[in-house]
């Protein structure tokens, strides 16, 4: 029997073989062949507004899945459409698999309309890429673009495909995957192993530092043993929330420049750190040449290039977290907890993670502390910024596939596609984008992605009217000059943008409307915009300057009445302008 | 400090720009590179020479190794390996000077392979350090062109690198 097909629909059973059962896409001109089968096929194709969408939702839905995630675009500006999703997958280690349309292979350098040269544009910002120029390549490249993308450190793969590509005639193979040059590593050394754990049980003041590594291995179980058979301390990256419960009296939470006091003052006065799937990021060591001057470094990466990059490692376990940490955990003998302990605990005690509560006007942490208290099983997709940080801050996380927000790259516009994509992947699950009025303009066209498919998510904007990061800092170190920051009366009506789409709208200008207002929105199964009207003069705290050494934390002051008046000044303009007087 | 490496990398459109890529992405100083086919046509060997202390080589050899199509990375140590490189120059020569070139010629084992009324083309094999001395000797009579090839390099003895 003969397996001839065109190359799309090469394309799909090769999609299919992968096991993946949605794509985020939009079609074009050089992918009709391509669209005219998935039309005939069963593939569950969701259609986005804009590619960059796309991108999010395929990179949202395999974070929260740990599969991959397979977005399409056409040639030109949909491919670099896709390419901010691409480096935001990229930095952040999110197995995806990115699909353009590219012009008839006898276009390709004639600059012919809608030629981009996306393999070169995509070079440094991808795992790997292809450029297709025959269609008995497909099956082969497909299915090693699948097997870079979820293997060893994982990573977006680009497939480029010419239209003509897609048209050929090509008998269908299923070859085994062989790349001679690449070469993932997995089992860590069992020498390294024994020298780590040897460095563990001789440590006093061990803190164990985890990051995404540990989500992608999911290797939390393995991390949870370890940790609390010999007591020492989690502290996890922004990328790492979730892999330790921070319910847990060892947990310290999150590191780094908007990180605990307690977690940054552990890391300083730590002998020995454990840094499991982590790559000492500018945001997590601040002034790097005094960061954690009296530790011995462990360092567990699956990456042989991410250990010795930024820091010096004492003893470097290159492999896979879930089988380096399940060989730690059998090397050591437990421990009590101790002397260390208690001084963590004294430093959590003075410095709690806290804010001033208010009753007249709503505080953002408040916001997130209501939708931890009334959803607190929920996936949290978060856009960048000020939202970000308070939701890494002021949200419980407890499950590493949970937590969803751009780290590395830090895209504004990320959380709502992501949360999109995150909710076709687990769709058993409520699903939430805490965002800010800034961040949810960039990708607001994919209300209608929501609405038309019914991806019941639920978007809560802390609206503060500006865009609160970069307003903080002019306010810290640009002596409140607020150039370019005050949206003000720029932004439109969050919740007429919602109707208007046909999704849910609603909004609480008032402390006691918060949580009747995410109670309604946590009733309905349609797409809800929460749009919280809060104080535009908070600021994340405590904050680690740029550049200074993280014990060196601040909490921050509180703003200055004239000051506030100033912001207030802006703020109520806003309101006047969108809900009346009455709004005030 | 000057390092030189030797990868081995599929014989694939893109390649050398994946390698250029990264070199320029992540700051890496390169200060010479060839490229040339190997015994096995699928395979090409570059030789690198590299600027930097260990930390930045063994970030050039790592960081390298993680390109799907290098297969090998290798550092050649100057002095457990053989090092060539050719040059061919057009120096200005004419009746007068002609002979005395050629003597230089002839110490440097160097070939003339073109000559005419006012010009010689002198091609020379051989270390950097040869290379530029000849050149030097060579300044007084007028380079009017050159063209260099970048070093190659392989190990001394039986240890070979490849695929």
């Amino acid at each position: 029997m003969s397996n001839k097909m065109t190359g799309a629909q090469a394309v799909l059973e090769s999609l299919k073989r992968e096991g993946v059962d949605v794509v985020f896409g939009l079609p074009g001109g050089v992918l009709l062949p391509l669209y005219d089968a998935i039309y005939q096929s069963d593939l569950h194709h969701i259609l986005v507004r804009h590619e960059q969408g796309a991108a999010h939702m395929a990179d949202g839905y395999a974070r929260a899945t740990g599969k991959v995630g397979v977005c399409i675009a056409t040639s030109g500006p949909g491919a670099t459409n896709l390419v901010t999703g691409i480096a935001n997958a990229y930095m952040d280690s999110v197995p995806m698999v990115a699909i353009t349309g590219q012009v008839n292979t006898w276009l390709i350098g004639k600059d012919a309309f809608q030629e981009a040269d996306i393999t070169g544009i995509t070079l440094p910002i991808t795992k790997h890429n292809y450029l297709l120029r025959s269609a008995k390549d497909i099956t082969r490249v497909f299915r090693e673009a699948f097997y870079i993308a979820r293997t060893g450190r994982p990573g977006p793969v680009l497939i480029d495909l010419p239209r003509d590509v897609t048209v050929d005639e090509v008998e269908f193979t299923w070859p085994e995957v062989s790349l001679p040059g690449y070469h993932p590593s997995f089992k860590a050394h069992e020498m390294q192993i024994k020298k780590a754990a040897k460095a563990l049980m001789e440590a006093e003041r061990p803190v164990i530092y985890v990051g995404g590594g540990v989500k992608y291995a999911a290797a939390h179980r393995e991390l949870y043993s370890l940790a609390t058979k010999i007591n020492a301390p989690v502290t996890t990256t922004l990328m790492g929330i979730g892999c330790f419960p921070e319910d847990h009296p060892l947990s310290l939470g999150m590191l780094g420049m908007h990180g605990t006091k307690y977690a940054n003052y552990a890391i300083q006065e730590s002998d020995l750190i454990l840094a499991v799937g982590a790559r000492f990021d500018d945001r997590v060591t601040g002034k790097i040449s005094s960061f954690a001057p009296r530790a011995k470094i462990v360092h567990i990466d699956v990456d042989p290039a991410e250990v010795g990059k930024n820091v010096r490692v004492d003893i470097p376990v290159v492999g896979d977290a879930k089988n380096a940490l399940e060989g730690l955990e059998k090397e050591v003998s437990p421990k009590p907890k101790g002397a260390w302990n208690e001084k963590i605990d004294g430093w959590r005690k003075d410095h709690p993670l806290t804010y001033i509560p208010d009753m007249t006007i709503i505080k953002p942490q408040y916001v997130i502390e209501k939708l931890c208290e009334l959803a607190p099983d929920a996936i949290i997709t978060t856009e960048v910024g000020q939202n970000q940080m308070w939701a890494a801050q002021f949200f419980v996380h407890k499950d590493p596939q949970k937590f969803i927000s751009s780290g590395g790259l830090g895209t504004m516009g990320y959380g709502f596609p992501a949360a999109i994509g995150a909710k076709m992947g687990r769709p058993e699950c409520e699903v939430i984008d805490i965002a800010g009025d800034g961040s949810f303009l960039m990708n607001s066209q994919e209300l209608a992605t929501a609405v038309v498919n019914d991806i019941p998510v639920k978007i809560a904007i802390l609206n503060n009217g500006c865009l609160g990061m970069v307003r903080q800092w002019q306010e810290l170190f640009f002596e409140k000059r607020y150039s370019a920051t005050i949206l003000g009366r720029t932004s439109p009506d969050f919740v007429k943008l919602a109707e208007a789409y046909g999704a849910v709208g609603l909004r609480a200008t008032k402390p006691s409307e918060v949580e009747p207002v995410i109670r309604a929105a946590l009733a309905t199964d349609r797409p809800t915009l929460m749009d919280f009207i809060v104080n535009p003069a908070e600021k994340v705290s405590p904050m680690v300057p740029a550049g200074a050494t993280i014990s060196e934390i601040l909490e921050l002051e509180w703003c200055d009445e004239g000051h506030i008046g100033h912001l207030e000044k802006h703020y109520s303009d806003q309101r006047k302008a969108i809900f009346g007087e009455e709004g005030c | 400090m000057r390092h030189t490496i030797a990868v081995i990398v599929e014989n694939k459109s893109g390649v050398l720009t994946r390698i250029a890529g990264l070199f320029s992405r992540r700051s890496f100083n390169i200060d010479g590179l060839s490229v040339g086919a190997t015994d096995n046509p699928e395979y090409s060997r570059m030789t690198i020479t590299v600027e930097g202390d260990d930390e930045v080589l063994e970030q050039v050899i790592k960081q390298l190794s993680k390109l799907i199509n290098v297969i090998r990375v290798t550092e050649l140590v100057p002095a457990e390996s053989v090092e060539r490189e050719l040059a061919v120059i057009k120096v200005t020569a004419d009746k007068d000077s002609r002979s005395e070139i050629m003597q230089i010629v002839n110490i440097f084992r160097a070939k003339i392979i073109d000559v005419s009324a006012r010009s010689m083309i002198i091609e020379v094999t051989g270390d950097e350090e040869k290379i530029n001395a000849i050149v030097q000797l060579l300044r007084q009579f007028g380079i009017k062109e050159m063209a260099r090839t970048g070093k190659v390099s392989m190990i001394r003895g039986a240890r070979v690198i490849k695929a």
